[in-house]
């Protein structure tokens, strides 16, 4: 086998054990640079959070992976992205396939406004699926492992907008995992909920990851040093470090570089301000 | 499969939009085609500048301008009168009453333009002509007085809804700037906001302007048939629209000259409603990009 | 001091020519309807409903401009409405920003601005002559149902527009297709604001006169329409006929013949408006 060949393989079984793997990524908005340049990959059955300040490109770069950004005008990318070794980006990809396969829970809980029982089952409706039985079994299924169904199992068909927001958004994340993704995505999960409720969810995420692969932006370094296993440091478009959660916020790398220096004052206060890039 | 679903339901969708252009197209056509058969029997600089028009008559007359000064003088009288009452309407909802007040009489302003405009024609013709011929004694049955004013309060609500946005859009800077300088309100109001609110007051104009020229039934009943130049308001008129209405009563056979008198003067119509149209959508684009 | 005075005198001066000419508006109105009122009230009565027209002022009814009248604002709904619905839901969800956009935005712009009576030239000379609907009930639908157009894909637009951003998210994020996320979604969502701009659009069509006249409409009908295409007058056109007649009877029958009509439009106004209301306390839930 030629040596370039041999390579390529190996590369490839490497990025198989990914669940998710992004190399050489750059996403421009019209002539705006918003990623510079990163490669990432994901394990299966870990929580990866992404952390950074306000428009580092920490969402823009978690939607690429449920094809969110296609719908914002003047989007473009390069690179590749990889979810269990298959390009999504590829001409032949179907979409709305793709996103039964990586779920996504937004920041602001967005239920449709219908009951309860209509917003979990959708998912599953819009693949045809009527049998009554199945969908009301999977209805309480998924209520149940985002541990909301004893609180609503007397009226399911109370209008989901009646609901409390952290309900809602565990609504959210059940109608998620109705259609039994692989992957699910949260954008900044809990930055609209009060602290009871964010400890909720994020004993959910706890849950969950035994079954999905989660990845979560937040811009709370506590939440993040809490909930996730890998965690990734965004700034101005582009990874400035990605590592064990462990590592980076105990023992971050030290380098004689200012860039970094200051970076670790950064997140070691948790303050924003003191960063300085060079 | 599922593919092919998708595609079909967004052709079906365009095709229906599409339907809209159909229907441009359609106007232009037909008018366009009906005005040639006209001017290639009537030349264009007779019915340009000839002070008759007697299509019907045995002696015939195709002059437009009869039509045309009938259609500018009741709308003339309309916007007179609708532009001053809807403005101040407008400003005193705007800057002088109390907040909850815009809520109800908004929507009770819009009930005149709501009624059917055969009403307002009964009415001009029953109770404004006959109140008006108590104290100008001249005054004809069918006139351009009683049918311009009634016209106006229909349009009064064109004017006052579309400037009274112009006016709340203004943002409040500009007026806390004014007061504390010491102005009135009433200053203010003229000389800051209706400067600053100008391209959305002159839209509503213009598009009250378009609606009056469009209007028929009012005209048809109350201002008469009588196609005559003339700038009097107490004497019979007869708009370029009543005309199409009169015609469109008797017995007109397609192909005649008659019948395509009616388009002639269509065209006419549709040509002065277009270009207000087209000036108030330039205008109101403009309007809205200045406040993004 | 003379000159702030002065100028409070003219601000005070001005609330109340601005009072004025807010109650004007509406004075008038009420007297107009007074007048009528007071003219024709007591002419309704169950024969006035039912009967057919007369030469007869006594005698002569509304009935059959009713029936043309319900006949036309039924037969324009079912063609207006599937093809507005249709257009609106293409321009929100479905056209990208572009020039056959713009072009089609502009057109509607103007389609709302071009007088009811060119809609009539157009249906007579399409439906009516080159179709040969003949001065039909069908004729008269599609021409009123191409008059009407431009207000409802306006309308629905703005109803679709109002469902919130979050909604489209989170459905697409699901894997629903375009026309799933329409149709199962923004569609029931927006359903209480098409109704309104459907139902006003409604209370304006059953008020138009001119373009039916051009079309044909006759004046004395007497018959009700069964058949799409039949014959037929309407109700306002009936009215436009009694108040060309000098018999001071058919002016009362005029009167008469208003207050339903007026009554019909406000409570075509009315229901859209309580829809308006009812849906929008739903979206803000």
């Amino acid at each position: 086998m030629v040596k370039k060949e041999k390579e390529q393989l190996i590369d490839k079984s490497l990025k198989k054990q990914h669940k998710l793997s992004a190399s050489g990524i750059r996403v421009f908005y019209d002539n705006f640079e918003a990623i510079k340049g990163i490669d990432m990959n994901i394990k299966a059955n870990k929580v990866t959070a992404f952390i950074g300040p306000s428009g580092c490109g920490k969402s823009t770069f978690l939607r690429l992976f449920n094809r969110m950004n296609d719908y914002i005008d003047g989007f473009r990318m390069e690179g590749e992205i990889l979810i269990d070794g298959d390009n999504i980006y590829k001409k032949k990809v179907n979409v709305e396939q793709l996103r039964k396969q990586v779920g996504m829970v937004f920041q602001k809980p967005n239920p449709f406004p219908k009951s309860i029982f209509e917003n979990v089952a959708y998912g599953l409706k819009i693949q045809g699926i009527k049998d009554k039985k199945f969908l009301q079994d999977k209805v309480e299924d998924s209520l149940k492992k985002v541990a909301l169904w004893e609180e609503v199992k007397t009226d399911l068909n109370k209008s989901a907008l009646a609901l409390s927001g952290g309900q809602q958004q565990r609504l959210c994340i059940a109608r998620t995992l109705a259609v039994e993704p692989s992957i699910i995505l949260m954008d900044e999960p809990t930055s609209a909920l009060d602290p009871l409720s964010t400890a909720k969810i994020e004993e959910l995420i706890y849950e969950l990851k035994k079954e999905y692969t989660i990845i979560i932006v937040t811009h709370n370094m506590q939440q993040a040093a809490r909930v996730s296993d890998r965690t990734a440091f965004f700034y101005m478009g582009d990874l400035i470090e990605y590592d064990s959660t462990k590592k980076i916020f105990t023992n971050p790398e030290k380098k004689a570089n200012r860039e970094l220096h200051n970076r670790t004052i950064w997140i070691k206060d948790l303050k924003y301000d003191k960063f300085r890039p060079t | 499969m599922r593919r092919f679903k998708e595609v079909a339901i967004e052709k079906t969708l365009m095709a229906s939009a599409m339907v809209t252009i159909l229907v441009t197209i359609g106007i232009i056509l037909v008018l366009s085609v009906e005005a040639f058969n006209f001017f290639s029997v009537v030349p264009i600089w007779d019915f340009l500048t000839d002070t008759q028009w007697t299509p019907l008559f045995t002696e015939k007359h195709f002059g437009i301008l009869p039509l045309l000064s009938g259609t500018l003088l009741t709308s003339f009288i309309a916007i007179a009168f609708a532009v001053p009452v809807g403005l101040s309407i407008s400003i005193y909802i705007s800057e002088y009453a109390p907040k909850s007040f815009r809520k109800t009489i908004k929507p009770a302003l819009e009930l005149l333009a709501a009624v059917p405009t055969v009403v307002y024609g009964f009415f001009a013709l029953t109770v404004v002509t006959p109140f008006l011929q108590t104290f100008i004694p001249g005054l004809s049955g069918f006139n351009s007085l009683s049918a311009g004013l009634v016209m106006g309060i229909m349009i009064i609500p064109f004017i006052s809804s579309l400037s009274e946005d112009a006016l709340h859009a203004v943002p409040n800077s500009l007026r806390e700037g004014s007061y504390g300088m010491g102005a009135t309100r009433l200053q203010n109001v003229f000389r800051v906001l209706i400067p600053a609110a100008s391209s959305g007051i002159i839209v509503s104009i213009i598009l009250a302007i378009s609606r009056a020229i469009g209007e028929t039934m009012i005209v048809a009943i109350a201002a008469g048939q009588q196609p005559r130049l003339t700038l009097d308001p107490t004497v019979p008129v007869e708009t370029i629209t009543a005309y199409i209405v009169q015609v469109s009563l008797g017995d007109v056979g397609h192909g005649t000259l008659e019948y395509q008198t009616i388009f002639a003067a269509g065209i006419t119509l549709f040509l002065f409603t277009f270009i207000l149209n087209t000036m108030s959508y330039r205008l109101r684009k403009k309007f809205a990009e200045k406040y993004e | 001091m003379n000159n702030i005075k002065k100028n409070r005198l003219k601000d005070q001066a001005f609330k109340y020519w601005g009072i004025f000419c807010t109650l004007l508006g509406l004075v008038l109105l009420a007297i107009f309807i007074g007048t009528i009122l007071i003219d024709g009230l007591q002419r309704i009565n169950w024969d006035f409903i039912t009967n057919l027209p007369s030469r007869n002022a006594d005698k002569a009814g509304i009935y059959t401009a009713l029936t043309g009248s319900v006949w036309i604002l039924g037969l324009t709904t079912l063609i207006a409405l599937p093809l507005g619905i249709a257009a609106a839901i293409y321009l929100e969800e479905y056209a990208k920003k572009g020039k056959l956009s713009s072009i089609l935005e502009i057109n509607i712009s103007n389609l709302a601005g071009v007088p009811s009576i060119i809609y009539g030239l157009l249906g007579l000379e399409v439906f009516v002559r080159i179709l040969e609907m003949g001065s039909s009930v069908l004729a008269g639908s599609f021409t009123l149902a191409l008059l009407i157009l431009p207000i409802v894909i306006v309308s629905t637009r703005e109803a679709i527009k109002a469902v919130p951003k979050s909604i489209r998210d989170a459905s697409y994020a699901m894997g629903a297709s375009k026309w799933q996320t329409v149709s199962m979604q923004l569609l029931p969502a927006s359903f209480g604001g098409i109704l309104t701009g459907v139902i006003l659009s409604l209370s304006r069509a059953v008020g138009e006169t001119a373009p039916l006249i051009v079309i044909g409409a006759l004046a004395y009908v007497p018959f009700a329409p069964s058949s799409p295409m039949d014959e037929f007058s309407v109700l306002p056109i009936q009215i436009f006929n009694w108040i060309s007649r000098p018999q001071k009877g058919f002016e009362v029958n005029a009167a008469a013949a208003i207050i339903i009509l007026l009554l019909i439009t406000f409570l075509l106004n009315a229901v859209a408006v309580y829809f308006r209301n009812r849906w929008q306390k739903k979206l803000n839930n």
